[in-house]
């Protein structure tokens, strides 16, 4: 009942979208207004019918509805009511609805915006939106369809029907497969909204760009009017990884945080584009450059959201992510063809009206060094494709499938990342349209030396490791040029209008949050890079069969095993845990529990590490073995890894950042005018 | 005449921004094209593996196939895992053919007749696996015949034949 109620409103739902699609291209055709107005009439009846389609997969899945075969692969009766909700996007099916629902509340909430300045482009993004919504509502309503039930036929088999076949009787199993152990997790609970978030939301830019391609409306007001989407978009998408990563060092078992794995790569190619565009966009709207640019940027983001979505759903690649192979594989790619093909050629017909007003003149001009920063998050791009695609590529060419690995990535974009940073640091004490070597060199000796300083100290405490060494540097870097624009900026409006030096830099960062939101991200970046180098290049690990009350040492660590208990919980769980005391230099500073849970429903046991965590390090224990009578002791593995909490407090502060960037001014048009002063500080006061 | 002074500068800025552009690309191309023969992997069938002997002796391949329950062994002090895995298809077109993963794994882990293989990997036993799990390791295949795993990573379809994520070790 609930079932068939769901699915009818997903077909309406489809009809509405089809019919907003027909009425906008109609209205634009015989400019009729009422018949626009219509079509976004249809795109906001979408988001209730969709609500509706999601509502009742959640009831199902709350009331334990497992004759529905979707509720029966990804909920069981011991399961809590927060992840029987979270089912939703615990499955393919179910995670189609959810990128639709929020297809449907971003249109929306796009239609409901003022559109008297823009009303030009108000049928083609309707039209854009819409062809997005009405493809993934198809690929739930004919391919993975959520609301399919389980029947019994007559022959006493189990098959699985959106409509009764002939002489079958409902089937009902008595409880459920359950969600996957990995996946209870509040971590697995956020991640995949936000990345969804992210992806759903940069269609909307993509939804702007091609309105303004195909009315020829090609100045900069696309690129103001979606600034804030396309950063609360990037902003979904980094908040997904970076919570993704924190749920993968938490759970996954191994202490590692980011493994190059296809769906994590899948996730980060958009952002990379993503973060592309936001810098080269500022080009555009201060120079009125590199339009092409962006408009192939904002085309590439949104297909590779699309890639993104079909490589989580898809079996075409092995991944710890992939979800079952399913025949949404070619429909996928014909999508993505048919979007990219037909984008492109938009481009290409407004090609003489993109035309850059100015001419990039100076090598380490703001502008040019964007550029570059574009090249470089293009090469990490086309590296990560390349990695993704390999062994599809190798298997077509030579019969044989070939692959590569996390070794594969880290070398090839290790100096990449390296050069980024290296940008990050020059970039924002460049000026724009003429910087010379020397303008620079005057700008940049203070934050130079002061990084020097920190060479020397890291050399001082024994770091030999040339990457390591190199990384310090960068990141020293970056961080003493940031603070010291923000230092030099409250300076000079302290000196000029008598206010305290806190609130000069409160009004500072206030007054241009762009650009000090950009600065706090990239102090976020130096953070997550110091982390990272942490725990990339000075992790150590040792492993060991203790008995009860032995010791294991790594580096100035150890660990004694004190006592093991095993029990059964409410949900279904058996507990082994164990309590281990922490020795630092031979003084106790705590204890840790790592344990191992087996879940008798599924069969399958997870691995729960104790962690203690400082700003020095992590100290990370898993629980491999033990020995029912515990005479013989139990084996633990442990690992320390130097730095890794400045990963994520790297990634609040570049969260934070962002916020800060995307804040709403107060005085909406104000952000619209152009800014007066193109110079920055750099040349003024130099 | 001033007109045209500008123009040979727009000219020569332009060489500038081309020139440095293509060392980029350069650059970038290097470090793939590079990186690539550092580390690519062939990504072989058991049976791929078993023909292919001698060339593979010694190199990092990736292997693919159905654990054997019974065969799992684990020994705590030293960390040593050893497991046997049965043949399956590479081709997804064939897997599928055959019924999907589950379908697969299941029917290799019960055919006595199809060629099997012994693994060895040293450090904790993973938490999936199990009988008719999906096991894909990376390693050397050793001159005894054994395949000494430095990397595993394992996917367990579960009883509806829906692969669910599984779990990397390395």
């Amino acid at each position: 009942m609930v079932a068939n109620l769901g699915y009818g409103a997903l077909v309406i739902a489809l009809f509405v979208s089809l019919f907003g699609i027909g009425a906008a291209a109609y209205g634009v055709r015989k400019n009729q207004s009422a018949w626009v107005d219509s079509a976004r009439n249809a795109m906001l009846l979408t988001w209730p019918l969709v609500t509706l389609a999601a509502l009742s997969i959640i009831y199902l899945l709350v009331n334990n509805h497992y004759e529905v075969e979707y509720v029966a692969n990804v909920t069981s009766n011991s399961m809590p009511l927060y992840l029987k909700v979270t089912a939703l996007w615990g499955g393919q099916a179910g995670s189609l609805i959810f990128w639709s629902w929020l297809m449907s509340a971003f249109a929306s909430a796009v239609t409901l915006r003022k559109w008297d300045r823009d009303r030009e482009f108000l049928p083609w993004v309707t039209i854009v939106s819409l062809v997005t919504l009405a493809f993934f509502l198809s690929l739930s309503i004919f391919i993975e369809n959520p609301f399919v039930r389980l029947w019994q036929t007559s022959a006493g088999q189990i098959t699985s029907a959106m409509f009764p076949p002939a002489r079958a009787v409902p089937y009902l199993p008595p409880d459920g497969n359950g969600l996957n152990p990995l996946l209870r997790h509040p971590g697995m609970i956020i991640h995949p909204p936000l990345l969804y978030l992210g992806f759903v939301s940069f269609v909307i830019p993509y939804a702007f760009a091609m309105a303004a391609l195909i009315t020829g409306r090609t100045d900069d007001r696309w690129i103001r009017l979606t600034r804030r989407w396309s950063l609360v978009a990037w902003l979904f998408l980094s908040l997904g990884l970076i919570i993704g990563g924190r749920w993968a060092y938490d759970v996954l078992g191994w202490g590692g945080y980011w493994g190059w794995d296809p769906v994590e790569i899948a996730a980060f190619m958009p952002w990379l584009t993503g973060t592309a565009f936001l810098h080269s966009v500022m080009i555009q709207e201060k120079r009125g450059m590199l339009k092409h640019w962006n408009m192939i940027l904002v085309i590439l983001t949104y297909d590779l959201v699309i890639f993104g979505t079909f490589l989580t759903r898809s079996g075409v690649l092995s991944s710890v992510h992939a979800f079952a192979q399913s025949a949404i594989g070619p429909v996928f790619f014909g999508f993505i063809g048919l979007t990219f093909i037909t984008s492109l050629s938009l481009v290409l017909k407004r090609w003489n009206e993109l035309k850059s007003e100015a001419q990039m003149t100076s090598l380490l001009s703001r502008e040019a060094l964007f550029l570059l920063n574009n090249l470089l998050f293009m090469g990490i791009l086309v590296v990560c494709f390349w990695g993704v695609i390999f062994p599809l590529i190798s298997e077509l060419f030579t019969g044989q499938k070939v692959t590569v690995g996390p070794p594969f990535y880290e070398r090839a974009n290790g100096p990449l990342f390296a050069g980024l940073l290296l940008l990050m640091g020059i970039a924002p004490l460049a000026a724009w349209r003429h910087s010379t070597a020397k303008t620079l060199g005057r700008a940049i000796w203070k934050p130079f030396l002061a990084s020097l300083v920190v060479v020397a100290a890291v050399l001082l405490r024994g770091v030999r490791q040339p990457a390591a060494v190199l990384g310090f540097w960068l990141s020293a870097f970056v961080a003493f040029v940031t603070l010291y624009e923000f230092w030099r900026g409250s300076l000079a409006r302290y000196r000029k209008s008598g206010e305290s030096f806190p609130v000069a830099l409160w009004r500072l960062a206030g007054r241009n949050r762009r650009r000090y939101g950009g600065y706090i991200i990239h102090l976020g970046v130096v953070l997550m890079a110091i982390g990272i180098i942490g725990i990339e290049v000075f992790q150590t690990e040792t492993q060991g069969t203790i008995p009860q009350g032995g010791q294991l040492a790594l580096g100035d660590y150890s660990i004694s095993f004190d006592s093991l208990a095993t029990f059964d919980t409410a949900d279904g769980r058996n507990v082994a845990r164990a309590v281990v005391g922490v020795y630092h230099n031979g003084s106790y500073v705590g204890e840790l529990h790592p344990r191992r849970d087996y879940y008798y429903e599924s069969q399958q046991p997870m691995t729960i590490p104790g962690v203690r965590s400082t700003w020095e390090d992590d100290f990370y224990v898993l629980l491999v073995d033990w020995q029912p009578i515990s005479s013989q002791g139990a084996t633990f593995k442990v690992y320390r890894n130097p730095l890794v909490n400045w990963l994520w407090l790297g990634g609040i502060v570049f969260i934070l950042g962002t916020l800060v960037a995307a804040w709403p001014d107060r005085d909406p048009e104000a952000m619209r005018l152009p800014v007066k002063r193109t110079v920055p500080y750099a040349a003024t006061d130099a | 005449m001033e007109n045209t002074v500008e123009t040979q500068a727009g000219l020569a800025g332009r060489a500038k921004f081309i020139v440095g552009g293509l060392l980029i690309i350069a650059a970038i191309v290097y470090l793939i094209a590079s990186s690539t023969r550092a580390s690519a992997q062939y990504f072989l069938t058991i049976e791929e593996l078993a023909a292919k002997n001698e060339k593979v002796l010694g190199r990092d391949v990736r292997v693919s196939g159905a654990v054997i329950g019974d065969s799992i062994q684990y020994d705590p002090q030293t960390l040593t895992l050893s497991f046997t895995v049965a043949h399956v298809p590479g081709d997804n077109k064939e897997i599928e053919a055959q019924g999907g993963l589950g379908a697969v794994l299941h029917a290799a882990a019960i055919d006595p007749n199809r060629p099997r293989m012994q693994v060895v990997y040293v450090g904790p036993k993973p938490d999936l696996l199990k009988n008719e799990a999906q096991a894909i390791m990376t390693g050397k295949l050793g001159e005894d015949g054994v395949f000494y795993a430095e990397e595993l990573l394992l996917k367990c379809p579960t009883k509806y034949e829906e692969a669910v994520p599984g779990q990397v070790e390395g």
